[in-house]
């Protein structure tokens, strides 16, 4: 028998926000990178996955989470910046499965490698002192660290929002993932913002993985199982589109929490259900634009 | 190439690639043991601990010459926690290594598909991993032993415990496969049996630690105490959010089994005061000179103390050389029957048997409860020993209740 109070559903749609939150810092990376470069990055797990061994690392070196938070994303957007530079940019023009393909390896690699230079055995992480403790919201108790988490996924998404729209970069990005050519045509250079892009896409991801390692561990496998909820986020959202992103990765969160609730173990399958239904309705997605994935 | 070089380099190739085989003619032949087990996934840091077990009692035995004059040979494979890979690899060791038994298999899941594997090629099976079924028919055989305790054994201890110790409204939390289930089958059988209550049972996907959604449920339920059936690296994680949603103020927390090595990952403020069972742990050094013996030698080579599951791997290994040394033979038939006619065994904490019907091993346990920060002894003595459980073939399901008529 299941009591269902008003207090306990909002305890459970307040834990859901924070479940959504690190979908959206995930999927919104994800659906940048689709959609100014067509790039579907398998990849993008697994960079979620070394934000958080980095941020391991960062913090032993530093003994900071602060600056932990900071440096973490910045130095896995480094590497985002590489492979774009080194890998992806080679396959520019060619069909959409290669770099697929090479991002999927790529995750394989990045998994393997994190096991070689940080062992096979998973970490803990703890967070700051200052943020250990629950509060009293009314309606239950809840851990500051997770009010924190939902803080600075907003923060992220305001700051990525005034980058796009109130900045010249940001028009040129918004451009060109409207039409590339046209923008090229007028003598913009967009390799060098489709290298930004896709840093910056990778240190959200790999922001989404230092904020998740205090709450859920760090371990190899870790970015496999977020990468399937991300791409039906995506899915759900529209391919590309970031408003999409956040709706969808908001809703996920809270379908996931409140199944959680009322059945456990549908929580798994009912992401896919839900997308299944929303391509029934909507196939390119909830904002998404018919005919960018073609 | 002159046709002269080719010709001495080629000897000189042929000559070196055919020299193991002569000097392994020289001597006799090792004897093989296939050892799959999870070194990569959720249980990598028990299985790392099984290993040295199995390692240990490797080298032990072949220090004292082997058994009837041959080196004991174990290898080991990851099964990456996949039933299809822990098959696959168990195959190859099989076929293509040519390994005479095979001892191993950490989870539940991955166990059963080993076994399929060693009863199709009729190889004596000694499985390391807790489970309920691959001790009962249809799933056992005669080659298939059962080292470790079982859901069934550690759930109905820790019930009596817990509702004489702990509280009488429990909620469990379980991860959603074979060991997960079956724990929380016989749990809530138990707690009934013995007049409690389960408030409910919360399923969730094993090796995905995000249990928030999870926590509000449990909280509005109120209950006494929670059974935390979260093995493995999702063990610190769950703890953790437990705390931080102020669950471990509300309610005390239990759990099937304590593995040192997370709570030494967790830390004792983390773990503090949380009941678990154990057929092992280092700390019983202090009053079992076998068990003092076992942590010694352990230490000395691994530098750090046992936990728990390295004494199966450890077991594992000796059960296997007692067999065949028994026996006379590497015949698997052979070596199962010496084992089932000499049921004996101690070979680090005291007694246990083999039950002739179902192969299984009965053994000591103990509940331990892990220590408050400023009571851990040292870099490992995070358990207080706080109760033992003598083995008694009772506490497992009957031999006709497993089929075995």
């Amino acid at each position: 028998m299941l009591d269902v109070s008003l207090s306990a559903l909002t305890a459970q749609v307040f834990t859901g926000i924070v479940l959504g939150g690190i979908l959206v810092l995930m999927a919104i990376g994800l659906s940048l990178i689709f959609g100014l470069m067509t790039v579907v990055n398998f990849a993008h797990g697994a960079f979620y996955m070394l934000g958080a061994y980095v941020a391991f690392s960062l913090l032993g070196l530093t003994k900071s989470f602060w600056a932990t938070l900071v440096l973490a994303p910045l130095v896995v957007g480094t590497l985002g910046f590489l492979v774009e530079r080194l890998l992806i940019r080679r396959l520019y023009g060619r069909s959409p499965d290669d770099p697929l393909l090479l991002t999927f390896g790529l995750s394989l690699a990045m998994v393997e490698g994190v096991k070689l230079l940080w062992g096979k055995i998973g970490l803990t992480v703890d967070p700051p002192t200052q943020l250990a403790a629950a509060v009293d919201l009314g309606f239950m108790r809840f851990p500051v660290y997770r009010l924190f988490v939902i803080a600075v996924t907003a923060a992220a998404l305001l700051a990525l929002w005034l980058f796009l729209e109130k900045t010249n970069v940001g028009l040129i990005i918004r451009a060109g993932s409207r039409d590339a050519l046209m923008v090229r045509a007028l003598g913009v250079d967009l390799n060098r913002i489709w290298l930004l892009v896709f840093g910056i896409g990778i240190g959200m991801a790999g922001l989404a993985g230092v904020l998740a390692g205090p709450m859920r561990g760090v371990y190899a496998e870790m970015g496999v199982e977020i990468i399937i909820e991300c791409f039906v986020v995506v899915v759900v959202g529209g391919m590309g589109s970031l408003p999409g992103a956040i709706v969808a990765g908001l809703l996920m969160g809270e379908i996931v929490s409140l199944t959680t609730f009322f059945a456990p173990r549908l929580a798994e399958i009912v992401v896919f259900v839900v997308m299944a239904a929303v391509l029934l309705v909507r196939p390119s997605g909830l904002f998404g634009e018919a005919g960018l994935a073609e | 190439m002159h046709r002269r070089q080719f010709l001495t380099t080629t000897t000189a190739g042929v000559t070196l690639l055919a020299f193991p085989a002569v000097l392994r003619a020289q001597t006799k032949e090792p004897i093989r043991i296939g050892f799959p087990l999870p070194l990569t996934g959720t249980f990598a840091a028990i299985a790392a601990d099984l290993q040295k077990g199995a390692q240990l009692a490797m080298e032990e035995i072949n220090a004292k010459g082997g058994v009837m004059g041959r080196k004991l040979e174990v290898l080991f494979r990851d099964d990456e926690l996949k039933p299809a890979v822990g098959a696959q690899r168990t195959k190859e060791l099989i076929e293509n290594q040519k390994v005479d038994f095979v001892v191993g298999g950490l989870a539940a899941h991955v166990q059963m598909a080993i076994n399929e594997q060693t009863k199709a090629a009729k190889k004596l099976y000694i499985s390391v991993s807790q489970s309920d079924e691959i001790s009962a028919k249809p799933d056992t055989s005669p080659l298939t032993f059962h080292e470790a305790l079982n859901p069934t054994i550690t759930s109905r201890t820790m019930a009596t415990y817990g509702m004489q110790n702990i509280g009488k409204k429990w909620w469990v939390v379980y991860a959603d496969y074979a060991w997960g289930k079956q724990n929380n089958v016989v749990f809530n059988a138990a707690i009934a049996k013995l007049g409690g209550t389960v408030l409910g049972s919360t399923p969730y996907p094993l090796g995905k630690p995000e249990f928030s959604a999870h926590l509000p449920k449990i909280q509005a339920a109120k209950p006494d105490a929670i059974y935390a059936v979260t093995p493995g690296a999702d063990n610190v994680p769950f703890l953790k959010q437990a705390i931080s949603f102020g669950l471990k103020k509300e309610a005390r927390i239990a759990q099937p089994l304590h593995f040192l090595y997370y709570t030494k990952e967790g830390g004792a403020e983390v773990f503090q005061d949380i009941y678990g069972a154990t057929h092992f742990c280092h700390e019983l050094a202090e009053t079992l000179p076998q068990a003092k013996r076992y942590v010694e030698a352990f230490t000395k080579r691994f530098t750090q103390p046992p936990d728990s599951y390295s004494g199966y791997g450890y077991n594992g290994i000796h059960e296997v050389a007692r067999g065949v040394e028994l026996a006379k033979s590497t015949d698997s038939d052979a070596v199962a029957n010496a084992l089932r006619k000499n049921r004996e065994y101690d070979h680090y904490k005291g007694k246990q048997w083999w039950r002739a019907c179902d192969n299984k091993s009965f053994q000591d346990l103990w509940i331990i409860k892990v220590r408050s920060p400023q009571q851990v002894k040292g870099e490992w003595g995070f358990f207080d020993v706080i109760g033992k459980v003598a083995a008694n073939e009772e506490l497992d399901r009957t031999c006709a209740e497993k089929g075995h008529a």
